[in-house]
């Protein structure tokens, strides 16, 4: 279903780790659902089940915003990394890059993905480690982050962002030229496979 | 000039709005593990699957090995929603026990399914494999999988490209799954992330196509959604007689188009070059595919690492891997030997391995498992009598699926333990919860069984 955002303000949950893999966001296991919910109890599970992680810190209980180090989210396709972040309170994530599949999955999800550069991530990092009660602003319409005396801009997709600026079905703005597609098919070579047959 | 990987996006472009393309797919593959909730989003929407005729699924990520009765209750939920998904939408299925079923990766070209020039996309990250074919292949999540069955296409921008020069001449104990993790390593985890690459120079069009296809499958694992090589005679060789290829006067017209994919001088945004002359087999010592060292090498030291981010990722792993720096790789002791996956569960990879055990058996403190990549691998390589190498060299002969790769079905690995695998991840908890993986070719897993230790071939 389409989400619709413009920004988002929270807390932060630190991550100083990169290459963060999303069988570390949410191992196989938790994967073997039919549905796009209630993974929460997967998120990060191998990391909280040895203890002391950052998650489980009461103090950070509410944020809704996880800063994390180079390269999140690499490795598997698996969306329900997405779902997880979305389904424990995650509405933005700030790292230094991504997984490609990861990113794409995010914005996808109206999870709100952003890159910044890698002192300012840290930056982030260091601040919301000295408080808890950091907040950040991840603002999609005017493509930057802010907090008290911090302010960058980031880069991200135009087409994922007009799709959730404007709340739109990603699936119905492509049916929407369906003539091409038609177009396209009709000169498709005859040789291609075709299943089945 | 333009590249192969140009060529082959130009090809499948619809249409065009600001910087991104919409591509045609020419093929969607599809497992039981990222689709429900693609097909749950089509009938909430009231949408049909477009081009079932185009669509291809096969259940491979939850399947036992030792039987074809799936006993956990999810993994056969997963599987039996896809079966009725199928049916609902009229989408082929290759189902457990169907003689061509097999990881989706493995089975889709023994099909014949992917040819040069092609668009194919499954929800999964290592569709890569499929760029062997000289065809831009590549994973998706699972909304992009529900996008392509409504409308067949896929919204993306232009990737840049990136040449991968693999020069001189590379050694006989040096395979694919060599070249792809001296590659990874060179250029790191996410180091060719936003490129699409092209795979090229003699050690490349010297591979059969089942190596081709190990160095593409590992392409995500450098960043990169896909790599391609340039279709040649191995290809066409391959293609020729396999159930979808085309036939006949068709075939040749086929042929004549997919003679023209290859550039003689293309230009890239980026060339990046590993010379193969000097390399010995590679092993992971880390927790991800870019954290390698030649067999013979020992455990680095991260502390003295450059770089602050690889210093901290490089000591976490060694923590988690029970490690100390200056160790040697070859003084591991392994407790499981995994061959298998879409990376080294092909015919050529269970030779690689059955070479190595003639004769010889693995070590009593050792547990191996060999998955063949599909059912048609472990018919042919029945044919030829592996299965027999295997069974009386001590190593379990499974049925197919993607097994111990991921800890998705029955086979995992039991608390910390240390297993040699021919998979393509060795994250942490990637095999089993606390499982350390080292990464290794089919022939360095046999050696290593026999040997009760990280091992070469050549060291038995």
């Amino acid at each position: 279903m389409p989400v619709q955002l413009t920004a988002h303000t929270g807390r932060v949950v630190p991550l100083r780790r990169s290459d963060v893999d999303t069988d570390q966001i949410i191992p196989a296991e938790f994967c073997k659902e039919l549905t796009k919910t209630g993974y929460a109890k997967g998120l990060f599970a191998h990391w909280r089940a040895r203890g002391g992680f950052v998650l489980d810190d009461p103090a950070r209980a509410g944020a809704s915003i996880l800063v994390a180090g180079r390269n999140f989210g690499t490795g598997s396709s698996r969306e329900h990394a997405v779902w997880a972040l979305r389904d424990w309170g995650f509405a933005a994530v700030v790292a230094v890059d991504y997984g490609d599949i990861f990113l794409r999955n995010a914005l996808k999800n109206g999870l709100l993905a952003v890159a910044l550069d890698e002192g300012s991530v840290a930056e982030l990092a260091d601040r919301a480690e000295a408080d808890p009660a950091f907040e950040l602003t991840v603002d999609l319409e005017g493509r930057e982050v802010r907090a008290p005396g911090f302010r960058r801009s980031f880069r991200i997709d135009d087409r994922a962002r007009w799709l959730l600026l404007n709340g739109l079905d990603d699936i119905a703005v492509t049916l929407g030229r369906d003539d091409r597609i038609r177009a396209y098919e009709q000169a498709r070579p005859d040789w291609l496979p075709v299943v089945g047959r | 000039m333009t590249t192969l990987v140009d060529k082959v996006w130009d090809s499948h472009v619809v249409d065009h709005r600001d910087e991104d393309d919409l591509l045609y797919v020419d093929l969607h593959l599809m497992h039981e593990a990222t689709s429900p909730q693609a097909f749950d989003g089509l009938r909430l929407a009231g949408r049909a699957v477009r081009r079932p005729d185009l669509t291809l699924a096969v259940e491979d990520h939850n399947v036992p090995t030792t039987s074809l009765l799936v006993t956990d209750p999810r993994g056969r939920a997963q599987l039996e929603r896809l079966r009725a998904n199928c049916a609902a939408h009229g989408i082929e299925l290759l189902r457990l026990g169907d003689a061509r079923q097999g990881i989706v990766h493995v089975v889709a070209p023994e099909l014949g399914l992917v040819q040069p020039g092609m668009s194919v996309v499954c929800g999964d990250s290592h569709t890569s494999t499929l760029g062997a074919f000289g065809a831009l292949a590549f994973g998706t999540g699972t909304s992009d999988v529900e996008h392509v069955l409504a409308t067949q296409t896929i919204a993306l921008r232009r990737p840049r490209t990136m040449a991968v020069e693999f020069t001189g001449e590379r050694p006989p104990d040096v395979t694919a799954k060599d070249l792809a993790l001296a590659f990874i390593t060179a250029i790191g985890a996410n180091g060719a992330h936003g490129h699409v690459l092209e795979y090229r120079g003699d050690a490349v069009t010297g591979l059969s196509m089942e190596g081709r296809m190990t160095l593409c499958n590992m392409t995500i694992e450098a960043g990169a959604r896909a790599g391609l090589v340039a279709p040649d005679e191995t290809t066409f060789a391959y293609l020729a007689g396999r159930p979808h290829a085309p036939r006949g006067e068709v075939w040749e017209r086929a042929l004549a188009r997919w003679r023209t994919l290859p550039t003689d001088s293309p230009t890239f945004d980026r060339t990046v070059t590993v010379d193969v002359a000097g390399l010995t087999p590679f092993v992971t010592w880390g927790t991800n595919p870019g954290q390698s060292v030649p067999l013979d090498g020992r455990v680095p030291d991260p502390t003295a690492f450059a770089d602050p981010s690889a210093r901290a990722a490089g000591t976490r792993a060694l923590a988690y891997m029970g490690l100390e720096p200056g160790v040697r790789m070859r003084e591991l002791d392994i407790d499981t030997v995994f061959v298998g996956s879409c990376t080294n569960g092909r015919l050529e990879d269970l030779r690689a391995a059955a070479d190595v055990l003639r004769g010889r058996t693995v070590a009593s403190s050792v547990r191996m498992l060999v998955v063949p990549g599909s059912s048609d691998v472990r018919q042919r390589a029945e044919a030829e009598g592996l299965d027999e190498v295997f069974v009386r060299a001590g190593a379990q002969w499974r049925l197919s699926g993607c097994s111990m790769c991921l800890g998705m079905n029955p086979d995992r690995l039991h608390g910390s333990e240390r297993v040699a695998s021919t998979s393509n991840r060795n994250y942490e908890g990637r095999q089993g919860d606390r499982a350390r993986t080292h990464l290794v070719s089919p022939a360095v897993a046999a050696a290593t069984a026999v040997a009760g230790r990280l091992a070469a071939p050549s060291e038995l």
